[in-house]
C-alpha cells in the first residue's frame, strides 16, 4: 500500500526495507526490513559477523545497498541526513595528538554546527561527565576508558535525532558503563531514537524497547523484549527450597542445578497449581520464580532449530 | 559551512603548525643565509695564507733570471739542488724545481716539494709556466704579446634570440644551477605534501577515525579537503622559497661576487614552478590518497608509494644525460610524461628552450591525468577506506572498480 508507506515515512526515524548487499556473491546482509521509532532504544543484535555493522554503515550512506530502500526521518539518505544522525562507530580512535576539545570541536563541525556553538556545547557535556579539567589535554594522554567517553560526546555533540550506537560497551570498566548506560537512557528520555548493536544480551534485555535479532545476514526475530519473551516462555519454574522434593503430578521434569532446581511443567499445568502442592508437601519454599528465557537462550534456541 | 571548507581549514591548520613543515620551510633560506656566511668566514681565513708563497729555482740552462714575481708567488734562485733543499726543509720555500741545461731540447723540468700531492696544483703549474715563457720571449716580443700567449684568449659568449636580439636567459653553469636546485626543491616540496597526504590517510585508516569522518562528509568531500588542504600548506613553502631565493642571490651576489652574481631567476621558472608545483602535487596526491586507501596501516602505505616516488624521482638518475642531450627523444619523453614531468621540465629550463608544443603537450597530459585520477581515486576511496584486512592487489583493486 503506497498510501500507508508515505505515512508511516513520517513517523519512523528508520524505515529499512528489503534491503540485501553482497560481498563477492556473499550476502552479508540478506532482506532485512525494519524501524525505529523516535523515544525508543531499538536493539540490533547478533552474534560478532552477523551483518550488523554493514546494516549500519547502510544507514550512514558509507556504503550503498545492493538492493532495498533505506529512509532516515521519512527522506532518502544525502548529505543533509548525515547531519541529523550521531554515530559511535565499532572501531574507535580520534586524532591522537589532538586536543580533546579540539577533537569534539572539529568532528562536531562537520555535522554542520557552528564552531562556537559546538565549544559550548563541548564543554557543557565534558562537565557533565565530570571531565571539563581535561579539555586541553591531548587524547593521547587520555586512559582508554575516558577516550571513549570522548568518543560518546563526539557522537551526541550535534545533538542528533537518531544516535547508532555500535558495540558501546565493550571495553568499559564498571563505572563508565554506568555512566553511559544513564546518558542513553536520558536520549531516550528526550525522545531521541537511539540504536543499540551489540552482541551482548543482557545490554539488550535491560535497554532496548525492541530488537532485531539477525544471524548469518539474515532476520531471525523482531519485535518487543516482553512480547518475545512471552513468546519464548518455556513453561517452567525455579524453585529454591530446603528439605525432600517429591514426584508432582503436572511436573515433566526436575533438573537439579547448584543453587536451585529446575522445574518443568506439562503444558496443561499452571505455576499456581505447582505453587500450592509445593505448600502441601511441607518443604521450605525460599524462591519461587516463573523462568523466562533470556535473550541469549531465545537467540541460541532459533540459530540451534535452524541448523 | 561547506564540509569540504572545513575540511581544508583543518588539515592546513594541522600542517602548518607541524614541527617539520616549519623547520623545512624555513631551512632553505637559513641554510643559504648561512652558507653565505661562511664562505665570507672561509675567504677571509684562506687569504692571507696564499700570499706568502715562495718557490726556489735552479737555473742549469741559464737565462732564466728576470720576471721572479708570478701571481703573488716569489721565486728564489739557488746555486746548488742543496742548498735549494735546505731551504725548503727549513721553510723558507714551499718547493723548488730545476731547469736542466737541455731543457730547450727537451721540455722537462724537474720539481721537489715536500708535499703529498694527488696531482700538481693548478696554480704551481700557472706560476712555472708564465715565468718560463716569460723568460723565453723577453726581449725577442713586446710585453703585451708575451701575455697574449701566456693567455691567449678570454671567451666571452653571448646566446642569441632567433630574431638576433640578445638573449635575456644565458647559458652556463650559472644557468643551470639555479633550476636544478628548483627542480630539487619542488621534488621534496611535492613529496612532502603528497607524503604526509598518505600518512594522514592511513592513520585515519589504522586508528578508526575514517569511519567517524564517513559518517559525517562523502569520501570525495574527504578526498578533496585534504588534497587542497595539504596542497595549500606546500604551495605556501614553495613561495617562501621562492620569494627568499632572489633576496638570498642579492646578499650573496653583494658579498661573495663571481658566478653567483651571474645567477639570475628567470620569470618563466616562476611561473612554471607555481604550474609544475600545483599540478604535480596534485598527481602525486591523488595517488598517494589511493596508495593510502587501501592500505591498512601506515607503513604499508609508505612502502607503495615508493613506487611513484621512485619513478619521479628517476630523471635526477639521468640527470647528467639529460645535462648533454636536453634534445635527445627519451628526455623529451620524460617531459611529457606526467610523472617525471615536473622534474625534468625545471631541470631543462636552464639548458635550452623547450618546444612550446612540449610544454603545452606536458602540462595538458598531466592535468588530464589529475582529471583521471581524481575520479578512479575517489572510486577506489569509496571501496576501500573501511576495509582494514589484507592490501588487495592491483587486479583486485581493478576488478572492484569495474564492479562499483
Amino acid at each position: 500500500m503506497p498510501s500507508g508507506k508515505q505515512r508511516f515515512a513520517e513517523v519512523f526515524a528508520v524505515e529499512v526495507d528489503n534491503v540485501t548487499k553482497r560481498y563477492d556473491h556473499r550476502a552479508v546482509v540478506d532482506d532485512i526490513s525494519f524501524s525505529v521509532n523516535h523515544g525508543e532504544i531499538f536493539g540490533l543484535i547478533g552474534p560478532n559477523g552477523a551483518g550488523k555493522t554493514t546494516t549500519i554503515r547502510m544507514m550512514m550512506d558509507i556504503i550503498k545497498p545492493d538492493s532495498g530502500s533505506i529512509r532516515v526521518f521519512g527522506e532518502t539518505l544525502g548529505e543533509s541526513t548525515k547531519n541529523r544522525i550521531g554515530y559511535l562507530p565499532e572501531e574507535r580512535g580520534l586524532y591522537r595528538k589532538l586536543s580533546v576539545i579540539d577533537s569534539i570541536t572539529y568532528l562536531a563541525s562537520l555535522k554542520g554546527i557552528n564552531r562556537e556553538l559546538a565549544r559550548d556545547r563541548a564543554s557543557e557535556l565534558l562537565k557533565q561527565v565530570d571531565m571539563l579539567a581535561h579539555q586541553e589535554k591531548k587524547i593521547e594522554a587520555l586512559s582508554r576508558g575516558m577516550g571513549q567517553i570522548i568518543q560518546f560526546i563526539v557522537t551526541i555533540v550535534h545533538d542528533p535525532e537518531l544516535v547508532i550506537l555500535d558495540e558501546p560497551f565493550a571495553g568499559l570498566d564498571p563505572v563508565n558503563t554506568e555512566l553511559l548506560k544513564e546518558m542513553i537512557l536520558d536520549l531516550r528520555s528526550r525522545d531521541k531514537a537511539v540504536i543499540l548493536s551489540t552482541h551482548r544480551m543482557n545490554e539488550v534485555e535491560e535497554l532496548c524497547d525492541r530488537v532485531l535479532m539477525i544471524d548469518k545476514g539474515k532476520q531471525v526475530l523482531y519485535g518487543g523484549i516482553a512480547e518475545i519473551k512471552s513468546k519464548y516462555q518455556s513453561n517452567s519454574i525455579r524453585l529454591d527450597y530446603q528439605g525432600h522434593l517429591a514426584d508432582m503430578p503436572g511436573v515433566v521434569a526436575v533438573h537439579h542445578h547448584r543453587n536451585y532446581a529446575e522445574l518443568i511443567l506439562d503444558a496443561g499445568t499452571t505455576p499456581h497449581e505447582v505453587l500450592k502442592q509445593l505448600a502441601a508437601t511441607g518443604i521450605t519454599v525460599r524462591r519461587f520464580e516463573i523462568m523466562t528465557p533470556s535473550l541469549n537462550e531465545i537467540f541460541l534456541k532459533i540459530v540451534g532449530r535452524e541448523e | 559551512m561547506n564540509k569540504t571548507i572545513l575540511i581544508i581549514r583543518h588539515e592546513f591548520k594541522r600542517m602548518v603548525t607541524r614541527k617539520l613543515f616549519i623547520i623545512l620551510t624555513l631551512a632553505f633560506p637559513l641554510l643559504g643565509l648561512l652558507a653565505i656566511g661562511l664562505s665570507q668566514v672561509f675567504s677571509n681565513i684562506s687569504r692571507p695564507a696564499t700570499e706568502e708563497k715562495a718557490f726556489g729555482y735552479i737555473d742549469e740552462a741559464g737565462g732564466f733570471g728576470s720576471f721572479t714575481e708570478q701571481e703573488g708567488v716569489s721565486l728564489i734562485p739557488f746555486d746548488t739542488q742543496d742548498s735549494a733543499t735546505q731551504a725548503l726543509i727549513r721553510g723558507e720555500i714551499t718547493e723548488y724545481f730545476v731547469i736542466p741545461e737541455d731543457y730547450l731540447t727537451t721540455g722537462v723540468v724537474f720539481r721537489y716539494t715536500l708535499a703529498r700531492e694527488l696531482e700538481i696544483p693548478d696554480r704551481t703549474q700557472r706560476v712555472i709556466n708564465d715565468f718560463l715563457v716569460s723568460n723565453l720571449l723577453k726581449e725577442k716580443i713586446t710585453p703585451q704579446i708575451i701575455n697574449r700567449v701566456k693567455a691567449p684568449m678570454q671567451l666571452v659568449t653571448t646566446r642569441l634570440t632567433p630574431t638576433g636580439e640578445i638573449a635575456t636567459e644565458q647559458g652556463g653553469p650559472e644557468a643551470f644551477v639555479v633550476p636544478y636546485f628548483f627542480s630539487l626543491l619542488l621534488m621534496l616540496s611535492i613529496f612532502f605534501s603528497a607524503g604526509y597526504l598518505l600518512e594522514g590517510l592511513s592513520e585515519e585508516k589504522e586508528n578508526r577515525i575514517m569511519e567517524i569522518l564517513l559518517s559525517s562528509v562523502s569520501p570525495t568531500q574527504l578526498l578533496a579537503g585534504k588534497v587542497l588542504g595539504l596542497g595549500a600548506s606546500g604551495l605556501i613553502q614553495i613561495l617562501v622559497w621562492l620569494v627568499s631565493a632572489p633576496l638570498l642571490l642579492r646578499i650573496a651576489s653583494a658579498t661573495i661576487g663571481g658566478l653567483i652574481s651571474s645567477l639570475q631567476i628567470p620569470t618563466s621558472l616562476v611561473i612554471l614552478g607555481v604550474v609544475y608545483f600545483v599540478l604535480g602535487y596534485l598527481l602525486f596526491a591523488i595517488l598517494l590518497a589511493g596508495a593510502g586507501a587501501i592500505s591498512p596501516t601506515v607503513r604499508e602505505g609508505q612502502q607503495l608509494s615508493t613506487i611513484f616516488t621512485l619513478v619521479a624521482a628517476s630523471p635526477f638518475w639521468f640527470l647528467p644525460f639529460i645535462i648533454e642531450n636536453p634534445g635527445h627523444t627519451i628526455v623529451k619523453a620524460f617531459t611529457v610524461f606526467p610523472l617525471t614531468a615536473p622534474v625534468t621540465v625545471m631541470a631543462r629550463l636552464g639548458l635550452a628552450d623547450i618546444a612550446l608544443w612540449e610544454l603545452s603537450l606536458s602540462i595538458a597530459l598531466l592535468a588530464v591525468s589529475v582529471a583521471g585520477g581524481l575520479l578512479v581515486i575517489a572510486k577506489v576511496f569509496r571501496i576501500y577506506l573501511l576495509m582494514y584486512g589484507k592490501r588487495p592487489g592491483l587486479g583486485e583493486v581493478i576488478r572492484s572498480l569495474k564492479n562499483a
